[in-house]
């Protein structure tokens, strides 16, 4: 299969391992921060080839882990609605909020149904004039141009009846936090999709002001293993720069329509994140002028008090402090068929990753 | 047949249920054991040993490209028998209906039924028909049952007793092709791949491996959960491990496509064609070279052994030649796949 074959090459990828082992002499530790960076280095067993000196670790980078348990709360009270048609991606649905989940909800009787696309969402709201139709955004800078355009499609279409519950994070501010908190990384492989809308741009802060090595990768294990090998020489000459390895789709300044829109529909501001806190302009809040599609600004609810998992460290995970395995909920009461955190649920998540591809 | 759809009368037991019976099952399915039509059928079996099995079908959709939902409740349970070292004898088959559903296609599916248990070599001995109000069941779903005889010498073979260290493990070709095929036809997803699903009966098959004298010391079929499940059951708690090598997989391109987008595992898919079979290393080649001889393992090969580490674990080489554990797939990947 074009450009999947030949990024997936066992030879090349032994000859990529063997530069990395002759160019490399320091011991390093490599964070991801990408939800699909995890999925495919666990998948395709990448640290098991690499020399015991290059530790990769996974970072704050699936959407649904890092996003508050309250949100799912607040999700699960929409869905209780009589009026309401809950939209989502699938990796949310069973997601534990306090005491539901929107899966419960779906089997108690409340209309829950999975979309591929936002545009699924607009449809099921022009079908359903009589219920209102909320989208759940969820996501970085990959899938909130998608929301946004949900937006301005109901705009232009008069659509009275869709709302977007928006969770939307930007990445750079938890990049910045993570080094602030003390974690001991010595390069970023920096996400692929994200950077395909923001360009490279968004890292130079990281390079210049903390002098961290950032190289966009790619998804396969070429690409992977091409960027590990580019931040190792970046790292042996001691010159952190941002670069970017997967160039068959990033352009250095991104895409730049898909920047303009999510400038129209969103304004940043104060965000939790887990493990991390409150980061200053770190979420994507709905601009007053499109206030008629915030769900949160238009659908009054209550939503019951968030109670947050005992024992559960996604946090410190997310964080790259800590590694799945050191969880002593890990594989024991906590797996993807009955997960504790979130971090079990998602595919992108890296307790889920851990205890599908690298369980011991 | 005066209407052209089921009515709930069909399975009153009545005037309606008598020709359906006479004009589609009996029609069909026709053996001298049926024609009887005792309301149990009478069988005489000479082994100490029998294996039993039964099955529900409920895939959606009842048609797709490869076979229909008959099709797989003859495979599905006709395959039960086989992997478990049993020749397939008879079958028990019963209908839920939904009211409404077209004669015609029911009439396309008994059809199919008939053609595949006779290709199998296995009678339809005994049949039930329910007919239930429109939408209380989805056109149609099907229950079979079977009886194969078993020779002593293949008892171990489902449980895996004989498994040792160094035996090799055969697939009878590619995988993937059934999960596939219909998550291509639902369609939710506006794709639609040129794929076809494997569902067959694979007892023949089986057979000409046990007639070579082979020693076989363990088959399944990977269905719903796809091969990684089968691969997970067959070293669970034991005091051996396994290891395969993705490059040796077989998965058919347009296959492969279609999982990438959807960010599937071809590992995972389900299968309604397609043994597992654990065999002593002298024999594999041999096996092997039987079942490329047949239509339903021209692709086969072997996939992997049993090693003397990481007991009770499935490792795979992945196609980079990194490492990682076979799991059990957690929670529903696709609701209705047989």
């Amino acid at each position: 299969m074009k450009y999947i074959d030949e990024y997936r090459d066992r030879e090349l990828v032994l000859e990529l391992i063997e530069q990395i082992k002759k160019a490399s002499t320091k011991n390093i530790t490599l964070m991801e921060v990408c939800g699909g960076h995890t999925m495919s280095i666990q998948k395709f067993g990448i640290p098991a080839l690499l020399p015991e000196n290059i530790n990769l670790i996974s970072g704050p980078g699936c959407p649904v882990c890092v996003s508050s348990r309250k949100y799912i709360d607040q999700a699960v009270a929409y869905a209780r609605l009589d009026d309401v048609i809950i939209t989502t991606y699938g990796d949310l649905i069973r997601i534990p909020g306090s005491t539901s989940s929107l899966d419960q909800e779906k089997a108690n009787g409340a209309d829950v149904r999975i979309v591929y696309s936002v545009l699924d969402a607009l449809k099921i709201a022009e079908e359903n004039k009589d219920k209102k139709v909320v989208f759940l955004g969820i996501g970085f800078e990959t899938t909130a141009p998608s929301s946004a355009v949900g937006v301005l499609n109901a705009h232009k279409m008069g659509l009275e009846n869709f709302f977007l519950f928006s969770s939307h994070k930007i990445m750079p501010p938890a990049m910045a936090a993570l080094i602030d908190e003390g974690v001991q990384i010595d390069g970023y492989i920096a996400p692929g999709h994200v950077s395909t809308i923001t360009g490279a741009g968004i890292y130079k802060d990281v390079a210049e002001i903390y002098k961290l090595g950032c190289v966009i990768s790619g998804f396969e294990p070429v690409d992977l293993l091409r960027s590990i090998l580019m931040l190792v020489r970046q790292l042996e000459k001691n010159e952190p720069k941002v670069e970017i390895e997967y160039t068959r789709v990033v352009k250095p300044e991104g895409n730049v329509k898909a920047q303009q829109m999510l400038e129209e529909v969103f304004v940043l501001e104060d965000d939790w994140w887990r493990g991390l806190g409150i980061l200053p302009k770190s979420g994507m809040k709905i601009r007053d002028k499109y206030k008629q599609f915030d769900a949160e600004a238009m659908i009054e609810v209550e939503v019951e008090k968030t109670k947050e998992d005992k024992g559960c460290i996604c946090g410190e995970i997310l964080k790259g402090q800590k590694n799945p395995k050191d969880c002593k909920l890990f594989g024991k009461v906590c797996s993807p068929s009955d997960p504790v955190g979130a971090c079990m649920v998602s595919h992108e998540g890296a307790c889920n990753a851990h205890y599908r591809f690298n369980r011991n | 047949m005066k209407t052209k759809q089921v009515l709930l009368g069909h399975g009153s037991g009545g005037e309606l249920s008598h020709d359906l019976i006479k004009n589609l099952f009996v029609k069909y399915f026709d053996n001298p054991i049926l024609r009887k039509q005792t309301d149990s059928a009478l069988l005489e079996l000479k082994a100490e040993n029998l294996a039993y099995t039964t099955d529900s079908y409920v895939v959606d959709p009842i048609f797709f490209p490869g076979g229909n939902i008959g099709k797989i409740a003859i495979a599905g349970t006709v395959n039960d028998l086989a992997v478990s070292g049993a020749k397939p004898l008879y079958l028990s088959v019963g209908f839920i209906i939904e009211e409404g559903m077209l004669i015609s296609e029911l009439e396309e599916i008994v059809k199919t039924m008939a053609e595949e248990a006779n290709k199998a070599g296995v009678m339809i001995v005994t049949g039930d028909t329910k007919v239930v109000n429109r939408g209380k069941a989805d056109k149609v779903f099907i229950n079979t049952s079977g009886i194969g005889v078993l020779e002593k010498d293949q008892i171990d073979i489902s449980t895996g007793e004989n498994v040792k260290v160094g035996d090799k493990i055969i697939v009878n070709g590619s995988i993937a092709d059934h999960g596939v095929t219909i998550i291509s036809e639902r369609n939710e997803l506006n794709l639609r791949a040129d794929v076809k699903s494997d569902c067959a009966c694979l007892n023949h098959l089986i057979q000409k491996v046990k007639d070579s004298g082979s020693q076989i010391k363990f088959m399944r079929d990977a269905t719903r959960g796809g091969l990684a499940t089968v691969l997970t059951e067959l070293v669970d708690e034991r005091e051996y491990g396994l290891e395969i090598d993705e490059l040796n997989l077989v998965v058919n391109e347009n296959v492969r496509g279609m999982c990438e987008l959807l960010g599937f595992d071809p590992l995972y898919v389900a299968n309604e064609g397609k043994v597992l079979m654990v065999v002593a290393a002298e024999d594999a080649d041999k096996v092997l070279e039987i079942m490329h001889a047949d239509e339903l393992g021209e692709k086969a090969a072997i996939i992997g052994e049993i090693v003397d580490e990481h007991h009770g674990k499935g490792w795979v080489t992945t196609q980079i030649g990194g490492k990682r554990i076979i799991d059990m797939l957690a929670g529903e990947q696709l609701p209705r796949i047989c």
